[in-house]
């Protein structure tokens, strides 16, 4: 591990060392929050009697479905906004201003759309995800060299392979931070919705432990979403590393 | 009609009052006249350069050839049938920057043409590795192009053209990056491979003793709009080599395309801003 992996270990581990330490000698009341290790106790006793699988099945396919939808709608819209420069100079502050709309005050509209499913959560989740992919397949594409574009044309590819063949990997490290992004907000869209207004879902089952005072079940299931969120991020981390040091651009 | 660049005889590409002018990038600016009109014959299997002082013209030319862009005026013709902003089939272009694909293999990179081309596995095996034992790459198959130099970046870029065994090669500086020994290697390579090949070559290059080393003929192009203001024969053996340049005729070619490009080259260094 680097130097600066170390210090990074080191800190969260002092954190939770430190939360553990106030929470088991009292200072703070166990009504308000438990010690670490009781969190991960709690976690465990719920995963092994396999009491919250249907609500992590739940959201894990949610946020995935968000997740695979943000992508592929952000690549292809951003694919098409880029290849019309003039709708693209007309969206432009829309995009960049997008993300001061709270979403979530469509929520109760989309169940009146599509009723109390799965799909205003993904819808959500979506929205959330889409428009930072757009802005980074628009920037990747800005990217790519006109001689790979060139070297296409040589070969006679049609637009679909130009897309999928040489765009999609040349602005791949545009991409990334695309992708990366879709993740964090496919989880807060999907999580936060189900804590609105759901009957099921990791989110749901945090409001509804919350509101029985069942708090080690609710810091279990934070913990849960915690970790989770943290080892798609590393897994991500992993790939575009790898992948930016095969291209030299690796920091 | 006949200009500097036309010659009798069966002509492998043709080409007639071309002229690129760039419409201007901005409202106010002035369009750029960057080519023409010029004409040229290329005869089939012959080794042809061009020389001109920067920014006249020649990757705009190249490009026109190649059919990645349409002149504004004038004609292209390319084994009998007219190029017009789409590349035909049978024309390999080496260009002027790294063209090679970042996140393929060196092999990978050289398998890209054949594969579009949807040639089979094991063809595309043989080829690929024959053009890296060519090029000087086998140990490197495996390697990712920002773990090479520059020069060899270049020479993955000639090995992905040349395995799809093009009947007319356009090179764009393809030696800019490497050292002279290189060069005159590569150069020796190159010839080679056109014997063999019997292709047709359009070599861009600035250096006019690759020039005179390689070719046939050379083209000499006036400062921007690049138009050809002579036509240099050299009548080197088809079997000839980098030791030509120890050719008292060396010097002469040399010394002529120098003596025809000096003003222009000035006058491209002037009219800098
Ligand atoms: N896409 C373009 N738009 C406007 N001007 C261009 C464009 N491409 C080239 N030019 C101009 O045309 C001239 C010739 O360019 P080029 O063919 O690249 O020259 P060379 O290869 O001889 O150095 C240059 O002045 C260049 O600035
Ligand atoms: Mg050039």
């Amino acid at each position: 591990m680097t130097r600066a992996g170390w210090i990074r270990t080191a800190i969260v581990l002092g954190a939770i060392a430190a939360l553990e330490l106030v929470t088991q000698a009292g200072l703070v009341s166990r009504h308000t929050i438990i010690p670490p290790t009781a969190m991960a106790a709690a976690l465990w006793g719920l995963i092994a009697s396999g009491e919250i699988v249907p609500d992590i099945t739940k959201t894990v396919s949610n946020v995935a479905a968000a997740f695979v939808l943000s992508v592929a709608g952000g690549f292809v819209l951003g694919l098409l906004i880029h290849a019309a420069p003039r709708l693209r100079r007309a969206l432009d502050p829309l995009l960049a201003t997008y993300y001061a709309v709270p979403f979530f005050v469509f929520y109760p509209l989309l169940i009146v759309i599509f009723g109390m499913s799965d799909l205003p959560i993904i819808v959500i989740g979506f929205l959330f995800g889409v428009v930072a992919m757009i802005i980074a397949t628009l920037n990747g594409l800005d990217r790519v060299p006109r001689v790979a574009l060139k070297v296409a044309r040589l070969s006679r590819m049609d637009p679909v392979s130009i897309a999928l063949i040489i765009k999609f990997p040349a602005a791949t490290p545009y991409l990334f931070t695309g992708i990366k992004l879709a993740v964090a907000y496919s989880f807060i869209g999907v999580i936060a919705s189900e804590f609105i207004l759901s009957g099921a879902g990791l989110g749901f089952a945090i409001s509804y432990a919350y509101n029985n005072f069942d708090t080690p079940k609710m810091y279990a299931l934070m913990l849960f979403i915690l970790v989770s969120v943290t080892a798609v991020n590393m897994v991500l981390h992993t790939i575009e590393q790898r992948m930016l040091r095969r291209r030299g651009l690796a920091r | 009609m006949a200009g500097p660049g036309t010659r009798a005889g069966a002509a492998h590409a043709v080409l007639r009052g071309v002229t690129r002018i760039f419409p201007p990038a901005d409202r106010g600016q002035a369009p750029v006249h960057a080519l023409g009109p010029l004409d040229l014959d290329l005869a089939r299997g012959e080794f042809f350069a061009v020389v001109g002082p920067s920014g006249c013209g020649k990757s705009t030319l190249l490009e026109i050839l190649a059919g990645l862009s349409a002149p504004t005026e004038g004609s292209v013709m390319f084994e009998d049938s007219a190029v017009r902003g789409s590349p035909p089939d049978g024309v390999g272009v080496v260009f002027q920057e790294d063209a090679s694909f970042p996140w393929l293999s060196v092999w990978d990179n050289v398998a890209f043409g054949l594969r579009r081309a949807g040639i089979d596995s094991a063809e595309t095996a043989r080829r690929v590795d024959h053009a890296l034992g060519f090029m000087g790459l086998t140990g490197f198959a495996r390697a990712y192009p920002a773990q090479l130099s520059g020069g060899m970046r270049q020479r993955v870029c000639i090995a992905r053209t040349l395995v799809l065994q093009p009947r007319l090669i356009l090179l764009d500086e393809p030696f800019g990056a490497l050292d002279q020994q290189t060069r005159l290697l590569m150069g020796d390579e190159l010839l080679r491979l056109w014997r063999d090949t019997g292709a047709t070559v359009l070599l861009i290059t600035h250096a006019l003793d690759e020039a005179a080393m390689l070719s046939d003929r050379i083209g000499v192009m006036s400062a921007r709009p690049g138009r050809f203001i002579d036509m240099v024969a050299t009548g080197w053996p088809r079997d000839r080599d980098s030791t030509i340049v120890s050719d008292a005729a060396f010097g002469e070619v040399t010394a002529r395309l120098w003596s025809s490009l000096r003003g222009e080259s000035l006058k491209a260094l002037g009219a800098a801003p």
